[in-house]
């Protein structure tokens, strides 16, 4: 019989042709997508991930909600042009808190991913307001309103909570703390508490130059600040763990 | 009139639950989304109550024929008008980021920034206009094909209605700052529940249709769009996965992270293009083509391998998005060796369009439809050939994160799918209103080189673009250093981001002598003018070779 013939078969019948077409489109998301599940080299092993404070988060948030993805890119691909630029190329593990993931798809601007402490706090707030007072041929929009807007980060500790339900590992004591967390990590005036031990490496100051309120850009700089300086890509045991890394 | 109050209570049920809504939303956005639902509630209450028939007299503006016709085709219609209306709003959009990107000051913060308003054309193109096409020419083609009207008239009607409420959601939301920031799912956990319920009743419409068919076979045609209606629910179910905040908040987390929600994504992405933009768009083909040409499809047997082998290997290309990212190099290489096999079957569905034009070729001439048909499968074989080029590992480590990208996305969506679905809409009007024809074909003549022309500043322009970038990015000097700044880079293309919004506006003012066009066609009217093609003839000439017979003596 000819494949014409038996194809008449499917064609005279909607079940067997619409199961037929999800057989054909199933196989290729299944075999590609679902071992990156369970191999376990997916994602190598590295020291100092740790999931993003309360305040990173908003900050994050707020990155998401602007659509910084749309021209930034938080990827570093292993070019030597690319890490001469923008650093260390970047590894699975740093993304492994990330719910998505920002990696992006396009580079208007330049790759943020090791963005954290290359400029000051300042330059980051007056570049902000108006790029172009910095950058002259910049062609990124002006975000001034995030200096005048409060943060409304409506519950940080329901934000915890649904982040922790997709898997990333806080303590019962991180969400419980969550709302003081996110004050005292913009106000050096304030007591942290025990911040610097459950978030190691996090960055305790005023970000956005107005101690006076907790302001959107506070958050947002507080995100850009640390992006890329959680792992010490040069350090012995991430040296190894790239050495491991190569033979995936 | 009892029904007439059953339907004022719903619609009073659900202003109550949305002001409930706005009571308690967590943040701005989700109370602007429940009062649109609310005040849409208030305005449907009213409406009712009054026992007025609005959908009649939105017919009487659109000047719909009231005569009951032997196809359901009035969901058709509001499509066709849908398309043209999202159409336009969703190229405006794109033009003006267009132009943002050339001029940076025409951003107003916060509600009109490049990041807000991007993913609104994106899915305002992709989902509105293209979406909407879609729905309409599969309910015209489905009828047509099966001998049968629409299964589910009333269900027809809410998969059209549905689906506008999940547009206005989805990009209201952008402007508000609503977005899951995974590119073509923008919208969030609320929303995708929502066009999750239009679907499966589209689906529904559509099968049940089928299941109805006087004829023996199913047409090619809905093949293809019974592949992209199945996988485009399956990768809308499983890219969405995510995880609210609250219940009556907006905001949400995407259930997987890093490598594995890049991938998932990317599998959605490019299957967005691969069974959206490509399988619907070809049952568009596989219908109209040959009814326009007037012959059959080229091969049958090549629409067969066509069919298989494209919605077999295109679920795989999903990581040539990720190429030498953290994503496993397996995952990658396979993801690059299925895009360079996609370019056959993507051929193949080419030919078999622009061969079904064997015999009719002089139609190219002659009919400015026929024309845009084929100058659509022309643009769908480039881009296809773009395609697989720049999923090569080699190539893609150039063209990532450029404008060639964007290029590359163009060629394909304006030329491809926009002037496929600028002819079906063209071969549609007349015979939806009842018209002898559309109201100028000169008009779709002006409008089909305005899009040409469009296209190619467009992709010329991010050819060059995105290669310049990319080449200056990897410039080293002869000290061995980077000899570019990054801003060096953004200066170097201003001249062809002007260029690129010059090709934009030209397609949109295509698409304004479009609207103008149907609107005329609408009231009734046609234009006088000279017929596009007109063999000559010269009354003088018209003798035979010898001048005057009288002059041979008679024997």
């Amino acid at each position: 019989m000819s494949l014409t013939q038996q194809h008449k078969k499917l064609e005279r019948n909607v079940t067997l042709l619409g199961v037929g077409a999800f057989v054909a489109v199933a196989i290729g998301g299944i075999v590609e997508i679902a071992p990156l599940f369970w191999i376990e080299n997916t994602i190598e092993k590295v020291d100092g991930m740790r999931p993003y404070t309360p305040l990173e988060q908003a900050g994050r948030d707020i990155y998401i909600r602007e659509g910084c993805y749309t021209c930034h890119s938080q990827m570093i691909r292993p070019f030597r042009d690319e890490v001469e630029r923008y650093g260390h190329y970047s590894l699975a593990a740093e993304s492994m808190y990330d719910h998505p993931f920002q990696w992006g798809s396009k580079r208007t601007g330049p790759d943020l991913a090791r963005v954290g402490g290359r400029y000051s706090d300042e330059w980051h707030v007056q570049h902000l307001k108006n790029p172009q007072s910095v950058v002259p041929q910049s062609v990124m929009p002006s975000y001034s309103f995030l200096a005048e807007t409060t943060l409304k980060a409506g519950d940080p500790a329901a934000t915890l909570r649904a982040l922790q339900r997709v898997g990333v590992p806080y303590s019962e004591k991180d969400i419980e703390q969550a709302p003081a967390d996110m004050l005292a990590q913009a106000d050096p005036e304030k007591d942290a508490g025990d911040l610097l031990q459950r978030y190691p490496k996090s960055q305790i100051r005023d970000f956005d130059g107005n101690p006076s309120r907790l302001s959107e850009m506070d958050a947002l700089v507080a995100y850009l600040q640390m992006l890329g300086t959680l792992v010490d890509v040069n350090s012995a045991a991430a040296q190894e763990a790239l050495a491991e890394e190569k033979g995936r | 009139m009892e029904a007439a109050l059953g339907r004022a209570g719903l619609w009073f049920l659900i202003l109550f639950l949305a002001i409930l809504a706005i009571i308690g939303a967590k943040d701005a956005a989700f109370a602007a989304h429940a009062t649109i639902i609310a005040l849409a509630a208030f305005v449907m209450i009213w409406v009712t109550a009054a026992r007025y028939d609005p959908l009649a007299r939105a017919q009487g503006m659109f000047h719909m024929p009231t005569d009951p016709s032997r196809y359901d085709d009035d969901p058709v219609r509001w499509g066709v008008i849908a398309t043209m209306f999202w159409g336009m709003v969703g190229m405006l959009a794109g033009v003006f980021i267009a132009l943002q990107l050339a001029y940076p000051a025409l951003n107003f913060e916060p509600y009109l920034n490049f990041g807000r308003v991007r993913p609104l054309h994106t899915s305002a193109v992709i989902f509105a206009f293209g979406g909407n096409a879609l729905i309409a020419t599969s309910f015209y083609v489905v009828q047509r094909t099966c001998r049968a009207r629409l299964a589910f008239p009333s269900l027809a009607r809410f998969v059209f209605w549905g689906y506008q409420l999940f547009i206005v959601l989805a990009a209201s939301g952008y402007l508000l700052g609503v977005t899951q920031s995974r590119e073509y799912a923008e919208p969030e956990w609320y929303v995708d529940i929502w066009l999750t319920i239009v679907w499966v009743s589209y689906g529904a419409v559509f099968i049940g249709t089928i299941i109805r068919r006087h004829e023996p076979h199913i047409y090619v045609a809905n093949w293809f769009y019974l592949a992209f209606i199945i996988t485009v629910a399956m990768l809308h179910l499983v890219n969405n996965l995510a995880m609210p905040v609250s219940l009556l908040g907006s905001r949400s987390y995407s259930a997987f992270a890093g490598v594995q929600d890049a991938l998932t994504q990317w599998w959605y992405g490019h299957n967005a293009v691969g069974f959206f933009l490509t399988a619907g768009f070809l049952a568009m083909m596989y219908y109209f083509v040959p009814k326009q040409a007037e012959r059959p499809i080229y091969s049958y047997r090549l629409s067969i391998i066509h069919f298989w082998s494209l919605i077999f290997l295109y679920i795989w290309a999903g990581p040539h998005h990720l190429h030498y990212t953290a994503l496993p190099d397996w995952a990658q290489t396979l993801g690059m060796v299925f895009s360079v096999m996609l370019w056959m079957p993507s051929w193949g569905g080419m030919i078999n369009g622009l061969m079904t034009l064997n015999g009719a070729w002089d139609k190219v001439r002659t009919d400015p439809i026929i024309r845009m048909m084929v100058m659509a499968l022309a643009f769908y074989g480039m881009s296809t050939f773009e395609g697989p080029v720049l999923s090569i590992k080699a190539v893609n480590s150039l063209s990532h994160y450029t404008d060639w990208t964007i290029g590359h996305v163009h060629s394909g969506a304006l030329g491809w799918n926009g002037l496929i679905t600028f002819a079906c809409v063209y071969y549609l009007v007349p015979r939806l209103w009842k018209r002898e024809r559309m109201f100028s074909l000169r008009m779709i003549n002006w409008h089909f080189w305005l899009a040409t022309i469009g296209i190619v500043f467009y992709a010329a322009s991010m050819w060059v673009a995105g290669i310049t970038q990319g080449l200056m990015w990897r410039e080293y000097g002869p000290d061995g250093y980077l000899v570019n700044s990054f801003v060096d880079t953004v200066a170097a293309l201003h001249p062809m981001f002007i260029m690129r919004a010059f090709g934009g506006g030209l397609y949109l003012l295509g698409g304004a002598i479009m609207t103008y066009n149907i609107w005329m066609t609408l009231k009734g009217r046609i234009r006088e003018e000279a017929p596009m093609s007109q063999p000559e003839y010269d009354p003088v000439k018209d003798r035979p070779i010898i001048a005057t017979p009288a002059q041979v003596p008679a024997e």
